[in-house]
């Protein structure tokens, strides 16, 4: 049967990488006594992946991973075992089981939501004359970035990217493409915004947090994007 | 929440933050306001090599169950770290605190290779503490040394205010009641360390002096100090039973060298094998026993969520009941998500059929440890392993469906000739001639593959070859050379392969380990001119080695080529390590004969160890 777990990485588990978080997920299978699939052969793995990988210093309250169990208890106690087993800043938000035949997590990706801030010592000055130009940025009808592939650099258009940019007091809160077919960063974003005011935007100067990672699901005709939770149900 | 001691801009632009963040699964954590003692353990090399060494996990969850102590751990910053603290003048940290190391109670570094000891430089100075014992304030931490290399301290003994000789978990209790009863009493550093060097195992280098004859040699090593023992014998745990042993074992995020359940089986070894430190100062053989390790494989499994066990001790097969054990081991958790990985074994009918329970056959590989090539030369190491054994073995997992073996040899053996060196291609020759001879075509998995590697061999206090001379570095590399060439010349030589370990690096450990109190200039001056990471092929310089020699005018070849004679006085007699110096010319001698020595099961050749009164010395004699 498939799951779905939601998770946040938030505090000093920001600099603990991607590789590492897999890792470390796999012993918390262990240590929940999640009676987890594995595969096949002389080295059994678990059946486990993750939606999309987290930069290296971004935190985030809206982290996923899919795994395949054998049998499982109701989700709120799922909950309570992992987190008995989490780290100061990791704790599993939900647990909910998807349909048999739902594509796996990675494979549905099409947004994020992120809320970024300026460190301390980094914000401009004048914040509010900062944003009240967002507007303006939205009405552009093609912001074009410098993008690195693995070759080289490629100039692409964001603005079909952004599905949502504003303010919100310190903070400012962006939906953006995420996904296989198109990903866009969200300190790209924000360079861009900064490049259009004439700014540019150091190094180490925005802390960023995901909050939500969208999928799309199509139900006949209808194609929606919805956060990757609500593809699951609660197991009571 | 606790504040990271670096900040996001420099955790963010260096390698593997996770090194420096002490968040771990596991790790204890204690209010620094009510513990008495604080102590920082250092393994002092990268995060990743050190979080990997079981004793210093065995201590500290030894020194935390003392609700007194809050014991934390601390590594070398890697060299991109080293960089940023020295630019910007952060002292170094403890990982669970994350509070400086200079205002600890005690540093205590574990030491278990000699290529570390410019790293300890490095701690030191990072942490802002003087790098001599003698230059040390009142406010300044204890600076305090363990594992193997404390067996001869005397490199090192400036820098050290004390070392523990022996294992750690018979006497730090003592040394942290002592610490508090002289603050309670008014005492001062002075006399804490006074005191201390009182204590059984306990070294303190500064109340000791050395006098050397005109020779280089010492002609005197005695206590300057009243009181002071003139001895230091070292500390052992005579009975594994009950011996304290991890819970919970801390679970680095960063995948670390040795990611798993470790089980110490026993300590010390039966062999004898004449180069081998290790099986003379953890005489004599104490196994733990079995029911306890499945319980703490149980309960390490439990506590870590790792997904492999394995188990740790000098000679694995020489443990009684190896088979109970590894047969549990399987049976309850082997196909179970953890797996079982098995140690080295002898290689007999009983480990290959373990191994073909665990392993893929045909993608892993086996192998020996015969350390030399002739059987002469294997009768003066006192290595008991005979060719006949090996192709028997080799012949048995062949037909096991194994194609891979690996082999592990010394060069620059005393009394090597040339015919021992070409042996080392000649039995490899023979182990692969075998597979063809005995395996039919239509059930070969392929060629056979048959990769002998070479270390050069140092010689190492406490043990019988402590009188050898050392090969040079051009004598080393001609003797390498000689065996390539020798392997060219096989008729098989497309199914072997020779590696050989590098020459300068082993110089060096040559000289560090048997070398005196003159060698810490040296190192020190290393250490100023650039020297760190030493054990790291990336790091080491051995032009700033050289340099250092000749700047402090210290004659390398002294430690190495010297020959010595069999009454001179070693940097390192005043230690007692329970094997007898007698024992180890008797066993010199023996070696110059080419006469083997039994093992201690086999019957006891009175090699002091005895007088602990425990181990294999008293299995039969109840």
């Amino acid at each position: 049967m498939k799951i779905r777990i939601k998770f946040s990485k938030e505090g000093d588990m920001k600099f603990i990488g991607h590789i590492d978080i897999m890792r470390y997920f796999q012993k918390v299978m262990r240590l929940a006594d999640v009676d987890i699939r594995y595969s096949e052969g002389f080295s059994p793995h678990q059946i486990m992946s993750f939606a999309s990988p987290l930069g290296v210093g971004m935190e985030s309250r809206g982290e996923y991973v899919d795994i395949e169990v054998l049998s499982t208890d109701s989700s709120q106690e799922m909950m309570r075992r992992m987190n008995a087993a989490m780290v100061e800043g990791m704790s599993v938000l939900s647990y909910k089981r998807l349909p048999d035949q739902a594509a796996n997590a990675m494979s549905i990706v099409a947004a994020a939501d992120y809320r970024v801030r300026f460190r301390d010592g980094y914000e401009p000055e004048n914040f509010d004359a900062f944003v009240e130009w967002i507007p303006s940025f939205l009405d552009l009808a093609s912001i074009y970035m410098m993008k690195k592939t693995k070759k080289d650099e490629k100039e692409i258009d964001i603005r079909p990217l952004i599905y949502d940019f504003h303010a919100e007091g310190h903070e400012l809160v962006m939906k953006i493409a995420a996904g296989s077919a198109a990903n866009l960063k969200p300190d790209v974003v924000m360079r861009a915004y900064m490049k259009e005011q004439g700014l540019t935007l150091p190094d180490f100067a925005l802390a960023v947090t995901r909050t939500e990672v969208y999928g799309t699901r199509k139900t006949g005709e209808k194609t929606e994007v919805i956060p990757l939770e609500a593809f699951g149900e609660d197991i009571e | 929440m606790r504040k990271l001691a670096l900040s996001d801009e420099i955790l963010l632009s260096i390698q593997q933050p996770a090194r420096y963040l002490g968040n771990e699964m596991n790790v204890v954590k204690k209010d620094v306001d009510q513990v008495d003692i604080r102590f920082a353990m250092c393994f002092p090399d990268v995060y990743e090599i050190g979080m990997s060494h079981l004793g210093m996990q065995i201590l500290y969850a030894m020194f935390n169950r003392r609700e007194d102590v809050y014991c934390e751990r601390v590594f070398s910053p890697w060299a991109d770290l080293d960089q940023v603290k020295r630019e910007k003048h952060i002292r170094l940290f403890a990982l669970e605190s994350q509070d400086p190391i200079r205002s600890f109670d005690f540093l205590g570094f574990t030491i278990q290779y000699e290529m570390c000891y410019t790293n300890i430089l490095q701690v030191l100075d990072l942490s802002d503490i003087p790098l001599h014992a003698e230059d040390r304030k009142e406010n300044d931490p204890i600076v305090i040394g363990g594992g193997p290399c404390t067996y001869n301290p005397e490199p090192l003994a400036p820098f050290f205010d004390l070392f523990y000789i022996g294992e750690g978990e018979t006497q730090y209790d003592a040394l942290f009641d002592l610490y508090k009863q002289n603050h309670l009493n008014g005492g001062n550093r002075w006399s804490f360390l006074e005191e201390a060097a009182k204590l059984p195992g306990i070294y303190c280098p500064m109340f000791y002096d050395v006098m050397y004859r005109e020779d280089g040699t010492i002609a005197r090593f005695a206590p300057n100090t009243p009181g002071i023992p003139e001895t230091v014998t070292k500390e052992l745990l005579v009975d594994m039973k009950d011996a304290p042993y991890i819970e919970k074992p801390i679970v680095p995020f960063l995948k670390v060298t040795q990611d798993r359940v470790v089980l110490e089986i026993q300590r010390g070894c039966i062999r004898g094998c004449r180069f081998c430190q290790a099986g003379n100062i953890y005489r004599p053989l104490r196994e733990r026993p079995l029911e306890e390790l499945k319980k703490y494989a149980y309960q390490m499994l439990k506590n870590s969520g790792h997904e492999e066990i394995s188990l740790s001790s000098l000679s694995s097969s020489d443990y009684t009941k190896l088979k109970e054990l590894l047969d549990f081991l399987l049976e309850e958790f082997h196909g179970k998500g953890i797996n079982v990985s098995l140690p080295s074994l002898r290689i007999d009918a009983f480990s290959l059929d373990v191994m073909s329970r665990v392993q893929d056959v045909k993608k892993s590989s086996l192998t020996f440890a015969p350390e030399a090539g002739s059987q002469r030369m294997r009768d003066v190491i006192n290595k008991g392993l005979t060719e006949e054994v090996i192709l028997k073995g080799a012949s048995d997992a062949f037909h096991g469906g194994w194609n891979r073996v690996k082999l592990y040899f010394m060069l620059g053996l005393p009394t090597e000739t040339v015919e021992d060196m070409e042996g080392i291609a000649e039995l490899s020759e023979k182990i692969a001639e075998l597979y063809y001879d005995e395996i039919p075509k239509e059930q070969r998995n392929g060629k056979v593959q048959v990769v002998a590697s070479s270390s050069f061999f140092v010689p190492k206090p406490f043990t019988p070859f402590q009188w050898a001379r050392m090969n040079t570095k051009d004598e080393f590399l001609q003797k390498a050379w000689l065996v390539k060439d020798k392997f060219r010349q096989m008729k098989n030589f497309k199914s072997l392969k020779y590696n050989y370990h590098e020459a300068d690096l082993s110089v060096l450990e040559g000289v560090l380990a048997r070398g005196d109190r003159r060698v810490a200039a040296v190192v020190e001056e290393a250490y100023h001119k650039g020297a760190m990471f030493d054990s790291w092929g990336e790091f080491f310089h051995n032009e700033i080695w050289i340099q250092a020699f000749q700047d402090c005018g210290v004659d390398l070849e002294f430690y190495t080529t010297r020959e010595r004679s069999l009454d001179e006085i070693f940097p390192w007699d005043f230690i007692d390590c329970g094997v007898t110096k007698d024992f180890l010319k008797r066993e010199w001698k023996q070696a110059m004969k080419e006469a083997v020595t039994p093992n201690c099961r086999q019957s006891c050749s009175g090699c002091g160890a005895r007088r602990f009164g425990g181990g294999v010395c008293y299995e039969n004699s109840n």
